[in-house]
């Protein structure tokens, strides 16, 4: 299922996300189970398919990384199933500073000072990914494919830098 | 246009007609029913004028008891005085025994589910449940003077499947036709009337008798989303008052077998000095202790407000950082917020509301009364359900509020659809077969956030049968969850490379059977066999109309368009043969008449659905120019 058709947007990386937000109100009035209680035992399941698909296409839309996997799903490479994983040897090492880094880091402080460095790493990927996903070779999808991998990693990280902040915090 | 005589009188509802949609507060200590009488939304009283009932079920040997008289009496019979009930939704014997010791009920030691051993017979708690929900039904029946169309049922934002499957099978068993499960929080900000603003942020805190929780909700042109749910099923009104009786119990140097001698009436008192500090600052009050020898010797009891914040500052300073928490996972600052809405007895303490206002930096809304505002929210979106406001914009977005999982190898959980997400939703999950020729599997799932199975809630256990037999791998099984706009989960399951749809059968770990409920359903009205024949014949004739209404209206809008002459003259076949069926009264041929009219008409409803969607987001492009 093509999710940028359904939101009517171009299949492109790079979308207006105020868009993306309006059409997913409208789909919702449009498709919620709720505006079917008193309709057909049919309505009501066909509805319930589409609302469902409303709701997830607008999860994979709304963020970069998902968004840039489901365009490369839709150009032909899967990125879920395949059991590749990063190669980049400087990119592992790089890996390994973060996650020590992120292991001495005890005060809240220092995680906060972690997390600027992580979002602004986050937003540099993000703007690579772009560059590659516009240009839209078979050469340039796999390359972004792999760079969305790295993506992940970075975001893991993030997200372990919260969960440490939460429990100091606690 | 012979189609416009297929409306026979008496069968469809004439446009106009109001129905009666009814939202039902099901509460562990009392329940509530409400209902929109002339554009507003009230709570309805019984005969004595009582807003509330109390959640309380009495059996004896030739009747069953609901409401004050049940709790009244029940130091008389408390082993068949059934109180809580919906501590014990969804759960194992084992489960609630843990928490709760002490219970006075007898319970059959056949099931590892509760039943409760009563001179009336045995009943689980989804029956119990809708002993409660038919004396509110019987309730709002005799309020509004008219047949209830359908009702709004709400529940904890952390109930989970099986609560939720048990709350919507006693809805079943006692004759309601259940609109939608909506969670108490999400009802509380609409009993607000907070959806006739444009946008904005709301954040309800629920601190009821035994629970808390935290909601925040965006609001849209009327549009009300769910960010994130939050909370602590531990956590309540309850606990202050362990902690002013312990307090007074300090106080008085009271051993521990004076302590738990006197247990009811020091938790009685600390009610009374709870209740009393809502208004003012100091508490007198006096206590008939009781002694070893059976005499009792009266002590006078003083909680002044001030020692009252300080005993329960740690337990509302949890509730806050549980706030802070639910506001991180929605993704939104302390500033977004707009309004703040307050729900629950427990929200009458001073402290919990000067705390939460604190936090929030603005004074919360209270205008309503904390006990009734669920039932009001939900008495609400029934009327909407039921189709009395066909202009409205309200629509609710709710979450699912635990992830759901299937355990892999180890015993470990793999998430398959995490905590608030959006619902309705649906994720597929790929299995391959180990073993050569494997033609069955199982999959159990699993609710929680923990990673061992052993810390989650088990859900169901699955066996797929009919696997075609292949070599290990080879065959791919492509497992769907769907969780509905009720937070209800449901599993279907299909063998990816040739097609093979595979069987499920479903073992569920605490809720019941689908033949359990009809064999329940079908002893509730042992007495009355026509009814149930009745009752049915008339569901189907209800749900031949809607077809027939439907298929009218969709065919005089889009049948030119989107139809051809063969297409159509085959649907219009089939609704003639619909209408003739319906009169005749065989609910196995109505049955498979609509059947045959979902089938004809299967194509051109998803070509109907397609174009309405392109037409509404194309209307938006052009605006945006």
């Amino acid at each position: 299922m093509n999710y940028f058709e359904l939101y009517n947007l171009p299949a492109q990386f790079e979308i207006d996300l105020s868009k993306l937000k309006q059409h997913y109100q409208t789909l919702q009035k449009l498709t919620h189970p709720d505006r079917f209680a008193s309709a057909s035992e049919q309505q009501k399941r066909m509805y319930l398919t589409k609302n469902a698909q409303v709701n997830d296409a607008y999860t994979v839309l709304r963020s970069p990384v998902s968004r840039g996997e489901h365009l490369l799903g839709l150009r032909g490479i899967e990125l879920a199933n395949e059991q590749e994983t990063v190669g980049d040897v400087n990119f592992l090492m790089q890996q390994m500073e973060w996650r020590e880094a992120l292991e001495d880091a005890d005060s809240v402080d220092a995680l906060n000072q972690l997390a600027v460095e992580n979002k602004s790493e986050v937003d540099a990927q993000e703007a690579t990914i772009r560059a590659l996903l516009e240009k839209n070779t078979e050469s340039d999808n796999k390359q972004a494919a792999d760079e969305l991998r790295k993506m992940k990693f970075m975001l893991k990280l993030a997200s372990e830098i919260d969960a440490k902040i939460d429990t100091l915090e606690a | 246009m012979a189609l416009l005589q297929i409306a026979e009188p008496g069968q469809s509802a004439a446009p106009h007609e109001r129905k009666i949609g009814i939202g039902i507060d099901l509460g562990t200590t009392n329940s509530l029913v409400s209902a929109v009488r002339s554009g507003q939304c009230v709570t309805l009283a019984d005969e004595q004028g009582h807003h509330l009932l109390p959640s309380v079920v009495h059996y004896a040997t030739d009747s069953i008891d609901v409401g004050f008289h049940a709790r009244d009496n029940s130091n008389a019979d408390p082993a068949n005085t059934i109180m809580s009930v919906k501590r014990f939704m969804g759960r194992t014997l084992a489960d609630v025994t843990q928490h709760w010791h002490q219970l006075p009920y007898q319970f059959s030691s056949e099931t590892t589910s509760p039943r409760f051993i009563t001179p009336k017979g045995e009943f689980n708690p989804i029956q119990v449940s809708s002993h409660i929900l038919s004396a509110l039904k019987t309730r709002a029946e005799a309020s509004m003077g008219e047949e209830i169309t359908g009702a709004v049922i709400t529940v904890p934002a952390y109930f989970d499947d099986a609560q939720r499957q048990g709350t919507k099978d006693a809805a079943q068993l006692s004759g309601l036709n259940v609109l939608r499960l909506l969670n108490e929080p999400t009802a509380a900000a609409i009993a607000y009337g907070l959806d006739s603003e444009e946008e904005g942020v709301i954040a309800v805190y629920d601190l009821g008798g035994g629970t808390f929780d935290v909601s925040i909700l965006r609001l849209n042109k009327g549009v009300f989303e769910v960010l994130a749910t939050g909370g602590d099923s531990a956590l309540g009104g309850d606990d202050f008052d362990h902690l002013v009786a312990d307090y007074v119990s300090n106080t008085l140097h009271l051993d521990d077998a004076s302590q738990k001698l006197n247990h009811r009436r020091l938790m009685n008192i600390a009610k009374q000095a709870k209740e009393c500090l809502s208004d003012n600052t100091t508490f007198n009050g006096e206590l008939q202790l009781l002694q070893a020898s059976g005499e009792t010797v009266q002590s006078n009891i003083t909680v002044s407000l001030e020692t009252f914040n300080e005993l329960i500052a740690d337990l509302v300073k949890k509730t806050i950082a549980t706030c802070k928490r639910a506001l991180k996972d929605a993704d939104v600052s302390i500033d977004d917020v707009n309004n703040v809405v307050m729900v629950g007895g427990s929200t009458r303490v001073p402290l919990v509301r000067a705390q939460v206002a604190d936090f929030f930096g603005k004074v919360p809304l209270t205008s309503i009364d904390p006990d009734k505002v669920v039932a009001i929210g939900a008495g609400i979106q029934a009327d909407i359900l039921v189709g009395n406001k066909p202009d409205s914009d309200m629509l609710l977005l709710d979450v699912l509020p635990l992830s759901l999982g299937i355990e892999t190898m180890g015993g470990l959980v793999e998430k398959i659809i995490p905590r608030n997400t959006t619902i309705p939703v649906a994720k597929a999950q790929e299995f391959t077969t180990f073993k050569d020729g494997q033609t069955a599997m199982m999959v159990h799932v699993l609710q929680g956030e923990r990673e061992l199975v052993e810390d989650c809630r088990s859900l169901a256990k699955f066996t797929l049968t009919g696997i075609p037999p292949m070599v290990a791998g080879g065959a791919h099984i492509r497992v769907t969850f769907q969780v509905d706009a009720d937070g209800l989960l449901n599993v279907t399951a299909m063998e990816k490379s040739t097609g093979v749809q595979a069987e499920i059968q479903v073992k569920p770990s605490y809720g019941l059977e689908e033949s359990e409920i009809l064999s329940m359903l079908q002893s509730s009205m042992q007495n009355a066999k026509h009814d149930m024949q009745a009752r049915m014949l008339k569901e189907q004739q209800v749900e031949a109309s809607r077809v027939l209404e439907a298929m009218q209206g969709a065919l005089a809008e889009d049948g030119d368009e989107l139809l051809n002459d063969e297409e159509r003259s085959a649907i219009e076949a089939s609704l003639f043969a619909l209408v003739d069926t319906a009169k005749a009264g065989d609910i196995e041929a109505i049955k498979q008449a609509i059947t045959k009219v979902d089938k004809l008409s299967q194509d051109f409803a998803a070509r109907r659905m397609d174009k309405s969607i392109q037409k509404a987001l194309s209307g938006h492009s052009v605006d945006d120019i």
